[in-house]
């Protein structure tokens, strides 16, 4: 059975912009889903008609056969969904806001208090229970988003860009906890602009870019299809020039650094025996951007050329490639 | 009772806790929120009344004379009680549900497998508990001032809880429809207190011209205020069968539009 099921799902705004174009998709129970795509490909949207805070204009989804057309409310049960934007009441307390999620889901109070103490202290937010909630950082106010979403224990997890705006070490940590509910059989769908955080954690992921779905595969099977790969070489001597590859593209970058462009079909040991014979000297080397990055920029690129330009998705995925770059994506 | 079936009752038990536990977490947010808030929702209708009291009551009242058989402060008491609960209740749920949608956690609950019915239910529950509490207070405050003799007390407590119910209807419904905090304003400033006003809260409508007194008749408070002074003194401008018969049928129908508004998502979803 499939954990989330989508056939020919569709959605026009009032305003008239389609944002949905009849996607299908796919989600096995117990996977790790990636979600990716530019601002405003309709990540949202969809996340929004499966959690019922949108309104489909056609099509079907139902989640673990539960549709949400004929049973809406068996279907709700079954999921937990963490927002992009923060959503709980900033004038309650992390313990209340947990409890009381409880509570709309028919859990009893005794049992909701201590499904609350098990997940803010999973969350370490167990010291500020009786906080008032915006007094929370920000940090913590994305992780008490995921304890308030778990509280019901559901069996499906859904993540709008939990980490945006969050430091590499607590997203570490969030990383590492969602790894752990995953296994515990939790299926999990993520949205995320940062797509080291992906290709780290997704088996699946699925592109959208437009309103449509441009890739939906095995994250393997996705990034074999990158067909080239950039790296950056720094050298232990400074070099004037590029040094002569043929068949590679080249750039120096700096007197110290070089940007070689590696198709699938080449070595690496090439390179490296023909620089040598050159007498420059690698001392290290790096992916320029992580790899699903590179592919998910050169399809939104090709996308949007294909569709007449979509300067906005280009610019967006720029967007991305320079938060992953910036928070240290890609190393090797 | 075959298999199916014997499985199919637990279920809808199951079901049926699970909406009693959802709606007693809305009403213990809302009351939570009012107790938490007490400085705005509890002490200024005290203060209000008070002030109503002392002036129109007293003051004013004793030169006035006698109305419709009672003292003055006699008569305007329950009117002036049932003013506050229809502020109260329409202004509870208009501010909570609309800060809901302003601060976006009423996602919390449309998220939830709450049925619409119920989530309606659980606010109107929190305008009728800030409406009774307040009520009680005013009570209270009146019973200093005057004794509130009681005609037929499940009168009473059926207007009290009819008016209270369709006033928080009302303020749910305006928050569906208001995209900023202006709109919650408008219709009490200018729909509701004039009409609260004018329902025959301080006179009895006999006094007033036959024309206005005609049209007096189009104001569904004037049915509630009468209904609820009826049941303290015995006393009213229409008929009280009458009276009750339009707050059912505005409970009615207002519950039934602020649920098709929801299923509907009005305001709420996209």
């Amino acid at each position: 059975m499939y954990a989330l099921s989508i056939r020919n799902l569709t959605k026009t705004y009032r305003n008239g912009v389609q944002a949905l174009k009849g996607i299908d998709l796919d989600v096995q129970e117990g996977d790790f889903f990636a979600l990716l795509g530019p601002n405003g490909a309709g990540k949202t949207t969809t996340i929004g008609i499966v959690t019922s805070l949108v309104n489909k204009t056609g099509g079907a989804v139902s989640v673990f056969g539960h549709d949400l057309d004929t049973d809406l409310e068996a279907a709700k049960s079954c999921i937990g969904i963490v927002p992009q934007e923060i959503n709980f009441n900033q004038f309650e307390t992390p313990e209340t806001i947990v409890v009381n999620q409880a509570g709309f889901y028919g859990i009893p109070r005794a049992v909701a208090r201590e499904r609350a103490e098990k997940y803010l202290k999973q969350l370490q937010l167990w010291d500020k229970r009786k906080a008032m909630s915006r007094t929370l950082s920000g940090g913590m106010k994305r992780r008490l988003m995921i304890a308030r979403a778990l509280v019901h224990e559901p069996r499906l997890l859904i993540l709008d860009e939990p980490t945006a705006g969050v430091d590499i070490e607590i997203r570490r940590t969030m990383w590492e906890f969602l790894r752990g509910i995953n296994a515990q059989g939790v299926t999990i769908i993520l949205t995320t602009h940062y797509l080291e955080e992906a290709e780290n954690l997704c088996r699946h992921v699925a592109i959208i870019d437009q309103g449509r779905i441009t890739e939906h595969d095995r994250m393997s099977t996705v990034l074999r299809k990158l067909q080239t790969e950039t790296f950056v070489l720094n050298l232990r001597e400074a070099v004037a020039q590029a040094p002569s590859l043929p068949g590679y593209a080249v750039t120096l970058v700096d007197d110290h650094t070089l940007e070689v462009e590696v198709g699938k079909d080449r070595s690496l040991n090439d390179i490296f025996v023909r620089l040598a014979a050159q007498g420059v000297d690698v001392v290290s080397m790096r992916n320029k951007v992580n790899r699903l990055e590179e592919l998910f920029m050169r399809l939104v690129a090709k996308d949007g050329a294909g569709a007449g330009g979509s300067t906005g998705a280009a610019a967006a995925a720029a967007g991305s490639a320079g938060g992953a770059r910036a928070h240290g994506g890609g190393a090797r | 009772m075959n298999g199916a079936t014997a499985a199919a009752v637990p279920a809808s038990r199951s079901r049926a806790r699970e909406a009693w536990i959802g709606y007693r977490t809305i009403v213990m947010r809302e009351f939570g929120r009012i107790v938490r808030i007490w400085g705005q929702t509890i002490v200024p209708p005290a203060v209000t009344a008070t002030l109503y009291f002392v002036i129109f009551g007293e003051l004013i009242g004793r030169r006035i004379g006698e109305m419709g058989g009672y003292s003055y402060v006699q008569y305007i008491a329950p009117g002036l009680i049932m003013m506050s609960v229809i502020t109260n209740s329409y202004g509870n749920v208009v501010s909570s549900f609309f800060g809901a949608r302003f601060g976006k956690h009423v996602e919390e609950m449309l998220v939830s497998p709450l049925p619409n019915w119920l989530i309606v239910a659980g606010y109107v529950s929190g305008g009728v508990v800030r409406g009774l509490l307040v009520g009680a207070v005013v009570t209270a405050v009146a019973l200093f001032f005057t004794h509130l003799h009681v005609h037929h007390a499940f009168l009473i407590v059926a207007a009290v809880l009819l008016t209270s119910i369709v006033f928080s209807l009302g303020g749910f419904i305006n928050a569906v429809f208001a995209k900023n905090f202006d709109h919650i304003s408008w219709f009490p400033t200018f729909i509701l207190t004039p009409l609260t006003y004018l329902g025959g809260v301080f006179y009895s409508i006999a006094l007033l011209p036959g024309w206005a007194e005609n049209l007096s008749h189009l104001n569904p408070i004037l049915y509630m205020v009468n209904g609820f002074r009826y049941g303290f003194l015995g006393v009213s401008d229409v008929d009280v069968g009458f009276a009750f018969a339009i707050m059912i049928g505005f409970a009615v129908t207002l519950y039934a539009a602020a649920v098709l508004l929801m299923h509907r998502g009005i305001g709420i979803r996209e």
